[in-house]
């Protein structure tokens, strides 16, 4: 547990540097594209490009949570309106010896939860209306149990910082691949009859290609930190609550749902309990797999049940 | 003048061991304090709850009245149990009395149904695995701490540091899963 905490530091830090050269990288070679080529353009693009990557990368360490909570749509409950999850979720922070965690609900119907925080003393844990209204309390205690263990394993922060900087990259590299297609092709034509074209051209191959890559960059680094951490957590969580046949059955739940959801987007993907899918039924669309971070729930299931 | 050097790195070791060894059983015993208080907050909240609890039952089963007043003595004497033998003691009694509190409602359909009374059950279960759960990270801190205390060569320590090993706190696990009730 602690190695996973130190772990989860080391790789954050790597993951902000690895932005900063990445951002810087690309920055430079946009640059040099606009500027045709001047040292001097290329150097201010770099800059701005790290100074944003800095700005962001601050950006998501201190409101990272509150950016995926929006784009999940999740809404603060009150115990009033929720006192079972409240209670839960009181209990389980109780179990793992941590702050309680601010408790929201997203409004869709499929199955899923998430947490997401910087540390344990800024957290926040959110589960799908579907959840609430499908499980009872003994699996609504493992998967709660579940998120509470990456809350106390700092995973939380790792895959904020994830969704937001590698929805950023995703960002970029889709309007570089935009730019490239509308104003970068005429400008290419237009440099193409002063007679300098060939080099461009050659880089703006580049460009694409990177444009192309980024994605497949930002999947590499998702899939880098999924799969473990989720059977981990599945364990630790168990552990938490005691029992694993409540997470067991939760996921059985789970799995044999196949309502879509429609906040889902590849940027958080990895933070929720289960893959959400925004095509329903078909579990193993090539599609989705691209995109796959965690493990298969079966076996994640079958290891609970072995428990 | 190599021996010298040897004596003094040795007693530098043991001295910056005792510092380490002394702050690790200083942070263990915090956390049992604070894992204990945080067990009492939620027996106090249990005991706010029952006389609401009773009244909202005697409003729809008045003629229980012995249970009732077993159910209001075993709180009576949670709260006056001092150490935590005793106090496991009578949390077991109450939580005993409690289900059959709970189980009267099964005869009657009216309090099954009503809102109040459906509220205090979640109010009442939420807060029962929450002793449970603040007893478990009780007994957890505990254990490591006593471990602690007893093995070597932290045991020296302990004893110069007048460390008390703690007493765990043992009571009866609240059911899991879909609880039936025979009669």
């Amino acid at each position: 547990m602690y190695e996973q905490i130190a772990q989860n530091k080391r790789k954050t830090v790597a993951l902000i540097v690895g932005a900063l050269i990445f951002a810087g990288g690309m920055g430079y070679l946009f640059g040099f594209l606009i500027g045709g080529g001047s040292f001097s353009t290329s150097l201010a693009a770099l800059v701005i490009a790290l100074l944003i990557a800095a700005g962001l990368s601050f950006y998501s360490y201190r409101y990272g949570d509150q950016l995926v909570l929006r784009a999940s749509r999740a809404r603060v409950v009150t115990p009033e309106e929720e006192p079972r999850l409240h209670n839960v979720v009181e209990g389980l922070a109780i179990a793992a010896g941590l702050p309680k965690p601010a408790v929201y609900v997203v409004p869709e119907q499929a199955p899923n939860a998430f947490a997401t925080g910087r540390d344990p003393e800024h957290s926040s844990i959110a589960v799908t209306q579907g959840l609430l209204g499908m499980m009872d309390r003994v699996e609504l205690e493992g998967v709660i149990g579940h998120e509470m263990s990456h809350v106390r394993d700092r995973d939380i922060l790792l895959g904020t910082i994830v969704a937001t900087l590698v929805g950023s990259v995703v960002l970029i590299a889709e309007f570089m691949l935009r730019w490239f297609w509308w104003g970068g092709g005429m400008m290419g034509r237009g440099r193409d009859r002063e007679g300098g074209g060939e080099g461009f051209a050659i880089l703006a191959v580049v460009g694409i290609v990177l444009a192309i890559l980024a994605p497949i960059i930002a999947q590499i680094i998702r899939l880098a930190m999924s799969r473990r951490r989720e059977y981990l957590a599945d364990a630790e969580g168990a552990m938490l609550t005691r029992y694993p046949p409540g997470l067991a059955g939760a996921l059985k739940k789970i799995a044999a749902d196949t309502t879509p959801m429609r906040v889902a987007n590849n940027a958080t993907g990895h933070l929720w309990i289960n893959q959400p899918s925004r095509i329903p039924g078909e579990d193993n669309h090539w599609f989705e797999n691209l995109f796959n971070t965690h493990p298969p729930i079966q076996d994640r299931i079958r290891i609970l049940e072995e428990m | 003048m190599i021996a010298v050097w040897i004596v003094v790195g040795i007693v530098a070791f043991v001295l910056l061991y005792g510092v380490y060894a002394y702050n690790r059983l200083v942070r263990l015993r915090v956390r049992a304090e604070n894992a204990w208080s945080q067990i009492d907050v939620q027996l106090r909240r249990r005991y706010d709850l029952i006389p609401n609890l009773v009244e909202t039952v005697k409003g729809y089963a008045a003629h229980e009245r012995e249970l009732f007043e077993d159910v209001t003595r075993a709180r009576a004497q949670a709260q006056s149990a001092s150490g935590v033998q005793d106090q496991a003691q009578a949390e077991n009694q109450l939580t005993r009395t409690l289900s059959r509190l709970l189980a009267v409602a099964e005869d009657y359909p009216d309090l099954k149904a009503s809102q109040n009374f459906l509220a205090l059950q979640e109010e009442l279960t939420g807060t029962e695995s929450k002793i449970a759960y603040a007893r478990q990270f009780y007994n957890d801190t505990v254990q490591s701490l006593n471990t602690r205390i007893q093995s070597f060569p932290s045991n020296i320590v302990a004893q110069l540091g007048r460390f008390e090993p703690r007493e765990f706190f043992e009571i009866e696990e609240p059911a899991r899963g879909p609880v039936t009730v025979q009669f």
